[in-house]
């Protein structure tokens, strides 16, 4: 049960949209995976959208995110449009790399984000420098670190959170902690049962949130995102999920109990909210309908919108290794 | 750019040279800052001595013990707008940042389609100095020199120290700067005046018309020794040094063996998989009819590098073994 407060209703209907877009968009790229129609493969983000949704309701649009192996939705709810995502997963030229990333590579800079990330725990540094950056041009942006409890094991996390903190950086750590790394449960890896005690070695705030229920992961993130911007440093956000779908589309899932998915899926983030949202009566039954109708028209056209895309040139398959002219 | 032969010059450490280089680049650009280990007291081998004073904490930043931040944090800065210059000291401590270099700062351009470019310089130090043994003495140009993405110089004396990494700092793409530690105090003429060396463009060093002797960086100076001895057995041999390895200056080595008909590449780090048979086996698919022998090769045995002083000798190459590889393509052993 989520209740809404401290945010706007627009604010509580937007991050509701973003959610259902992520929702439908992902659903659609398991569908037309499992059809054959995307090379390679890909992690999809259903059941997580609060997180993604909620956390970037909370920053400004030049604010710079970095993603993960999982990231369609954080692209989505950085700004980034549907159709050159989609023609990225087609290998497109018209997508967002070009097709020269794919799934795991999606970014668009021009709306701060630096990137998926095929190396767990890759972009904790990234984002770790674009704040350095930041502090150093004083242009007051934030940088969010996305990352998985698998990702909190690699010692880029140790490195990113200990000279973030010791420089006061203007980072938010975001766990989106749905359990698992691959196969295998973080209760059979991880030294500690809550990952925000991390926080403690590096004297910062960690911070476990309930990860479906859109209102703590947006006003959490508010807290950290405005304690960094302040100039008071970087966060620890346990966030605290569950993946709905396999690790990748085609997982069979052999490492967990279907009816421990079907228990999680009771708590659908998406479905909480939209019972918030009407208690509220800050959307009707048809409004909420409207929504994932628009969502689907979306999600539609950018489908179109790869189809109908040439695929890269094969006499340019060598360009963009350097910069032209440098 | 071509250094006027009469221009002002002052004598100076390679390491000095490469002071008087960042000096020059913050001045000039205020997006430029250094991230390492220790440098504000100078850095391991004094190239960052004095920086500090000038530019203060908020661009010469000392880095704590973790080679990957350091190298993620430049590779997010570069990406964000500034020119972060990454210092490693010793070149193995670069294998804890491996990731970050080969998968983040090498790919970026090209896995985001052209969208940024990561405008970094990340020097180290390389090569074999007194005793240094297995974990501090390694040349590790190929792997670098292996991954689209990446260009890698490695200059042989203070004057090109300074320009190389003057170019490095201006360009766009992720460069690694290679230091060798046995030239790091070696002093020559450097220009006084601001210039930059060109990345891709070799230098030859000793014209000569019998073999083309190809190297860079540390072996550079063993090659002109090595030709000193040659030239009294009445071989001339062309030493070419490299400066840059990529971009690799093709055209100036294929000119030489056009003249010669001989090649022998010489480095200090491995022959086994070095760079050293990448220009062996590029020129000998290029240029097989101009050669009258078998190109080869010299570098360090296949083996850590040694403590004993008696056992590095042994691996590591040095004139001796350019003069041996000389006779032989010449036909003389
Ligand atoms: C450095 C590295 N090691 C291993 C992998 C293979 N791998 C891909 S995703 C994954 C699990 C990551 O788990 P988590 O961080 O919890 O993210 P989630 O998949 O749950 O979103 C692994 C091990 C990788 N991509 N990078
Ligand atoms: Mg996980």
């Amino acid at each position: 049960m989520s209740t809404i407060d401290g945010m706007t209703p627009d604010r509580a209907a937007h991050i509701h949209r973003t959610m259902v877009r992520i929702r439908v968009f992902e659903s659609r790229v398991e569908e037309l995976f499992k059809a054959g129609k995307l090379p390679g493969f890909v992690h999809t983000y259903i059941g997580q959208e609060a997180i993604a949704a909620g956390v970037c309701a909370a920053l400004q649009p030049d604010d710079y995110i970095t993603s993960t192996h999982r990231g369609h939705g954080h692209a989505i709810a950085k700004g980034m449009a549907m159709g050159p995502i989609m023609a990225e997963l087609y290998g497109k030229e018209t997508g967002a790399c070009r097709g020269r990333g794919g799934s795991m590579h999606v970014a668009d800079f021009s709306v701060g984000m630096l990137g998926a990330n095929g190396i767990v725990a890759g972009g904790l540094g990234i984002a770790t420098g674009a704040a350095l950056s930041a502090r150093y041009r004083e242009s007051g942006q934030v940088a969010v670190g996305f990352f998985g409890d698998g990702g909190i094991n690699k010692g880029t996390f140790h490195e990113a959170l200990n000279f973030a903190a010791a420089h006061r950086l203007a980072v938010v750590f975001v766990c989106e902690n749905n359990q698992y790394a691959q196969f295998t449960s973080r209760l059979r890896t991880t030294s500690v049962e809550n990952l925000a005690d991390r926080a403690a070695a590096y004297g910062i705030p960690g911070i476990t949130v309930d990860g479906n229920d859109p209102n703590q992961t947006h006003l959490r993130s508010m807290e950290a995102v405005e304690r960094a911007r302040s100039g008071l440093g970087p966060s620890l956000l346990n966030m605290e999920t569950y993946r709905f779908g396999g690790h990748y589309v085609g997982d069979a899932e052999v490492y967990r109990e279907a009816s421990e998915v079907e228990d999680r899926r009771q708590s659908d983030p998406i479905r909480t909210w939209e019972r918030a949202l009407s208690d509220h009566g800050i959307m009707t039954e048809v409004g909420l309908k409207t929504i994932w109708k628009e969502a689907e028209a979306e999600t539609e056209a950018a489908v179109r919108y790869a189809e109908n895309s040439p695929d890269p040139e094969v006499s340019t398959a060598l360009d963009f290794v350097f910069t032209a002219g440098s | 750019m071509d250094i006027e032969s009469d221009a002002p010059t002052r004598r100076m450490s390679f390491g000095q040279a490469t002071v008087d280089a960042m000096r020059l680049a913050m001045r000039e650009d205020k997006r430029v800052i250094v991230l390492g280990e220790d440098i504000s007291w100078g850095g391991n081998f004094g190239q960052f001595r004095g920086l500090l004073d000038e530019f203060g904490t908020q661009r010469v930043i000392d880095m704590p013990i973790s080679e990957a931040i350091i190298m993620a944090a430049s590779v997010g800065a570069a990406v964000t707008g500034l020119r972060p210059v990454a210092s490693m000291s010793f070149v193995e401590f670069t294998l804890g940042a491996m990731d970050e270099i080969v998968n983040q700062a090498a790919k970026f351009r090209y896995m985001f389609g052209g969208q940024v470019s990561v405008p970094l310089v990340l020097r180290a130090s390389d090569g074999v100095l007194r005793s240094s043994a297995g974990q501090h003495s390694s040349s590790l140009e190929g792997l670098f020199t292996h991954l689209p993405g990446l260009k890698v110089v490695a200059p042989s004396n203070p004057a090109d120290a300074k320009g190389l990494l003057r170019a490095a700092i201006a360009d766009n793409d992720p460069v690694v700067y290679l230091e060798n530690k046995k030239i790091t105090a070696k002093r020559g003429p450097v220009p006084v005046e601001d210039y930059r060396v060109a990345l891709g463009s070799a230098a030859i060093c000793r014209p000569g018309t019998d073999l083309t002797l190809v190297t860079y960086s540390v072996m550079t100076g063993h090659a002109l020794s090595a030709c000193r001895r040659l030239a009294e057995m009445g071989i001339e041999a062309e030493v070419i040094d490299l400066r840059s390895l990529v971009p690799l200056d093709l055209a100036t080595v294929l000119r030489s063996v056009a003249k010669t008909g001989r090649l022998v590449v010489a480095h200090e780090a491995w022959t086994f998989g070095g760079f050293g048979a990448e220009v062996v086996a590029t020129i000998t698919s290029r240029a097989f009819d101009l050669l009258q022998a078998a190109p080869v090769r010299v570098g360090a045995r296949s083996a850590p590098i040694p403590f004993s002083p008696a056992l590095e000798e042994e691996v590591v190459p040095g004139p001796d073994q350019i003069v041996e590889a000389a006779r032989k393509v010449m036909g003389l052993s």
